[in-house]
């Protein structure tokens, strides 16, 4: 169960955030989960409920989009989904493939409250999608 | 009372959606541990150290293996190993019996090493002693086939270990694990004539069910020793590495 340290490091990086954005605290933080990051969604919800507890998060939530496991195949070119545990061309049954996305672990967004000036999104790269 | 929702907590503040503001924030949630081994990387890197991350279910043979590769090849190259165990120094004793230097990181209830622990162990156990530099490092993980796999340590080369007492289906119940694995090898092969249930081919189609084309060898670290595949697997390695360190001086 190595689920509260990673808890704890979104933790640690949502409060940064929100220190660095001048809020006084922290609403919904969403995260980006895939299957083959090794991270259990129920288990990091569960240690999300024990870790929150301290400044600025003790009244955050906690939304876990997961991703579905896609991959592309390197002898035929397809791309088809496919369960965590048999990652074959669908097409060729080939298992030289890419992982096209199904390891994500990303701290995506955070609602922040009570923010006294909000950042300049010109100055603020983090905040617009299309500087990642 | 809060007027809003009628609780009794004074002071009660709801956020009016002027002062709520969503940041994209899309940073790797490991990415505290990740920088952490990135630093350990560069100093392997600079005491010129091939540094490989041995993972398994417990019991399935790493610390033997150890000491095999540590009597192969101890007098033609300095080898250290770095031990995680929730508890006790056996391991670490065991390999100084066999004549190198060993560090124990005793984790306590922690189910696996991360970049941090690995970095305060380094400040205990230097690589380079005396003008000498250490030539391959192993960490040999706590035993465990699940956590260790999320955390990296800095190291060159992740290597699992599936014992012939175990399932062959292993790589299936824990894709991330072998996903992660740059070397699976199959450890206790000296038993595969005892062990009905476990099938080589089979088990390699598992890994390969993964979706990676992942080497696999065998090896036998008991009464009868055969580790000739692995140790001419890791001089592969060591003579790989040892040119590109000096590509990637040349260029620097």
């Amino acid at each position: 169960m190595h689920e509260l340290s990673v808890c704890e490091a979104l933790l640690t990086q949502v409060r940064a955030t929100a220190q660095a954005n001048g809020a006084a605290g922290v609403g919904r933080i969403t995260v980006h989960l895939g299957p083959l990051s090794g991270v259990e969604p129920d288990l990091l919800a569960q240690a999300f409920t024990v870790a929150r507890n301290g400044p600025m998060t003790a009244q955050a939530s906690l939304v876990i989009e997961t991703q579905p496991v896609r991959i592309r195949c390197r002898d035929c070119g397809n791309e088809n989904e496919a369960p965590t545990n048999r990652l074959l061309c669908a097409a060729c049954e080939s298992f030289r493939v890419d992982l096209i996305s199904g390891d994500e672990l990303l701290l995506a967004r955070v609602e922040l409250q009570g923010v006294s000036d909000p950042p300049n999104p010109s100055t603020d790269s983090k905040a617009s999608p299309d500087h990642v | 009372m809060c007027e809003t929702c009628g609780c009794s907590i004074p002071d009660h503040h709801h956020p009016t959606p002027a002062d709520e503001h969503t940041v994209e924030v899309l940073t790797g949630l490991m990415d505290a541990n990740d920088h952490a081994a990135g630093h350990n990387r560069e100093h392997f890197n600079r005491t010129g150290t091939l540094v490989i991350n041995l993972m398994s279910s417990p019991g399935s043979g790493k610390t033997q293996l150890l000491e095999r590769t540590a009597q192969a090849l101890k007098d033609r190259l300095s080898m250290a190993v770095i031990e995680g165990d929730l508890e006790t120094e056996n391991d670490a004793k065991r390999l100084r019996e066999q004549g190198i230097r060993a560090h124990q990181i005793a984790t306590g209830s922690a189910c696996h090493l991360d970049a941090h622990l690995i970095h305060k162990a380094l400040h205990d156990f230097p690589l380079e002693m005396d003008g000498q530099t250490t030539d391959i490092l192993f960490i040999e993980n706590v035993g465990n086939l699940v956590c260790p796999a999320a955390f990296d340590l800095g190291q060159h080369i992740n290597v699992v270990l599936l014992s012939t007492t175990e399932g062959d289906d292993k790589p299936a119940k824990y894709p991330v694990m072998f996903r992660a694995a740059d070397l699976v090898v199959i450890s206790k092969a000296d038993l595969l004539p005892y062990m009905d249930g476990f099938d080589v081919e089979r088990a390699e189609r598992s890994l390969r069910g993964l979706g990676v084309e992942t080497p696999v060898l065998t090896a036998a670290a008991g009464r009868e020793t055969d580790i000739a595949a692995w140790i001419e697997w890791l001089e592969t390695q060591l003579t790989e590495h040892r040119r590109q360190d000096e590509k990637a001086a040349s260029v620097a």
